[in-house]
């Protein structure tokens, strides 16, 4: 879908910003350019749209040589989301997205229908805010239309530079959550520019890691914490390549699913009675629906009559698609031992703990590393 | 809103005080030839006139000066151009305008010449920096998503401008309203043939017959120049305004 072929980049003053840089990412993979400030990543994703142009080496789009397509219409089949967001204050966020569609010359009518449906697939209430102006909108709001606006005329391609940096943690892990998901659905072929390694391993299908203009490592997340192919990856990697290594494990693979739990209105001897048969001393409560609701240990059964009125109402979760080190770090911040896996709708599905996660983490560094 | 009750109050003030001087009985007999309510009506009409057609010209030559030297190819003028204007605004306006005498002539052209000059630096200036003032992160992911470079300045770049392009349009009116006093100076018309009379003759309600209807007019211009820009202005560059 996109080939790098030694594609090169010396400015005019001699400084070369990448040097002889060659991969490929197939159709629906999401490529993710790493790598230190400098290191040439950005200037990379660039001469893909042409933004910067090449100097050497050629890069094939569909198997076309990129420079000699028309610059205007290759940058319209490629979406464009960057990390400044770059929204067009003096337009709505209906207007903001239909930018592409309206270049392409889409009816008005259409050109609304897709900013609503595009509106509604990044999480926004279309009705409520297709006619604001970016400047209405927060920060993570402004994130989502501006991916919106990249998907805008339903380019095949995808380019992405850091288009979750400008954000707060929290809202930065929820949009990378949910953009995995939406990608899962739209497959496009992305390249996705990052400095952090985190986001690299979490999103990427492949990482191509750059130093100094040059490519390093052009490698799947697992391969390039397990097996790096030189210092300077294992270097940038990090000491804490175990710990990163969570960050490949989702909630689902490893969680535990057959638990105990016991009824809010059930009462506290009934609780008792099913710690002591499962010899453990604590219990999860739920309603009558299956909806989480708390927990219960043994030395509160003694307090009331009643599970409801003893029980420690908790509303920290975690879903079956949260990457490991994000519900280690949960457990570590909220210093619970286990934390309740639900679904969308807050019924229990099941239950991690800091055992789970050790075991999980030794399995998996074992097994790649004998791989 | 408080503003606008100011303006108008202040503006009512101006010409109210006009009218009270005018009718004076010792103000029509006193000085060797009074000037009538008529003479200051037609004298605020020349004036009006000189400013409109020195703005116009200024306008047409200025922003698309100070937009010229934000292009890529032009660029490096912009320093040369947009400093040279400035400098010419620090030459006094009266020195600026009896130049003006000698080179062209006594007579209305000269006044409007002087005048087109002095109040082109607050429109290219403005021009110029609207253009150049723009994230580049928003022309950027323009450029990126396929605009040309036509697209990119009529969509993008004028309507991001325009609110600081029309400022300078203000700013220059309201200037070029107090200079045109001077334009007597040289064979124009307009107020300044009152207030100077005023001065020469030291009549201070005099000067002030001359000199209220001016300030009256830089007003009522302002006032419509800043309306005429907030229609101009997308709600969406307000709104950021409002919250900063």
């Amino acid at each position: 879908m996109i080939k790098l072929d030694l594609v090169t980049k010396v400015y005019p003053d001699g400084t070369e910003a990448v040097k002889e840089v060659s991969f490929e990412v197939e159709a629906g993979e999401l490529c993710v350019l790493l790598g230190p400030s400098g290191c040439g990543k950005t200037t990379t994703m660039k001469m893909i749209n042409r933004l910067i142009p090449i100097t050497g080496g050629k890069i094939y789009i569909n198997g076309g040589d990129s420079t000699k397509m028309n610059e205007n219409e290759l940058r319209r089949n490629i979406g464009y989301a960057i990390q400044d967001i770059g929204l067009f204050p003096h337009m709505t966020v209906g207007q903001n997205i239909g930018t592409v569609p309206s270049l392409k010359g889409w009816p008005k009518a259409e050109r609304n229908k897709r900013a609503e449906e595009l509106l509604e697939l990044v999480g926004m209430n279309s009705g409520e805010f297709i006619d604001k102006y970016p400047s209405e909108l927060s920060g993570g709001q402004c994130q989502r239309v501006g991916v919106a606006r990249a998907l805008g005329a339903d380019p095949p391609i995808l380019l992405m530079d850091e288009p979750f940096g400008a954000i707060d943690p929290i809202t930065r892990v929820r949009l990378q959550d949910e953009f995995l998901k939406i990608q899962q659905d739209i497959k496009k072929t992305i390249i996705f520019v990052t400095h952090d390694i985190y986001e690299a391993i979490k999103m990427g299908d492949k990482v191509a890691l750059m130093k100094e203009g040059q490519l390093v490592q052009y490698d799947t997340p697992a391969n390039l914490l397990y097996r790096p192919k030189n210092e300077f990856v294992e270097d940038f990697v990090g000491a804490d390549r175990a710990l990163k290594g969570l960050q490949l494990i989702r909630v689902k693979e490893v969680m535990t699913s057959s638990l105990p739990t016991v009824k809010a209105d059930e009462k506290a001897e009934a609780a008792r009675e099913r710690m002591e048969q499962e010899g453990i001393d604590w219990l999860v409560v739920v309603n009558d629906d299956g909806k989480f609701l708390g927990w219960v240990g043994k030395a509160e059964l003694g307090k009331g009559e009643l599970v409801k009125e003893v029980m420690n109402s908790s509303a920290i979760t975690v879903t079956v698609n949260t990457v490991l080190n994000e519900a280690l770090s949960l457990m570590l911040s909220s210093g619970a031992n286990n934390l309740p896996v639900v679904s969308k709708d807050n019924r229990l599905q099941g239950v991690l703990s800091f055992d789970i996660i050790r075991k999980a983490l030794t399995e998996v560094s074992q097994r790649r590393q004998s791989e | 809103m408080r503003r606008r009750v100011i303006l108008i109050g202040l503006l009512m003030l101006l010409v109210g005080l006009t009218i009270w001087i005018t009718n004076l009985e010792w103000i029509k007999e006193g000085v060797y030839k009074p000037f009538t309510w008529g003479d200051i009506m037609s004298a605020t009409i020349s004036h009006l006139e000189m400013v409109v057609i020195a703005e116009l010209i200024a306008i047409s030559i200025g922003v698309p000066l100070g937009i010229l030297v934000t292009r890529p190819g032009l660029r490096r003028l912009a320093t040369p151009v947009v400093g040279g204007v400035g400098v010419g605004q620090t030459i006094p306006s009266l020195a600026v305008i009896a130049i003006m005498a000698p080179l062209l002539g006594f007579g209305l052209n000269s006044a409007i010449v002087a005048l087109f000059i002095y109040g082109l630096l607050p429109i290219v200036r403005n021009s110029y920096a609207g253009i150049n003032n723009i994230d580049s992160a928003i022309v950027e992911a323009a450029r990126g998503m396929g605009m040309t470079r036509g697209q990119i300045a009529r969509k993008i770049e004028l309507p991001l401008a325009l609110p600081v392009i029309m400022t300078g349009i203000r700013i220059s009116t309201v200037i070029t309203v107090g200079t045109a006093e001077l334009a007597v100076l040289v064979g124009g018309k307009g107020l300044g043939l009152i207030t100077l009379t005023g001065v020469f003759s030291m009549q201070p309600l005099t000067i002030l017959q001359g000199a209220a209807p001016t300030a009256a007019l830089a007003i009522t211009l302002g006032f419509i120049l800043e309306r005429i820009e907030n229609s101009m202005t997308s709600r969406g560059l307000k709104v950021k305004a409002a919250m900063a």
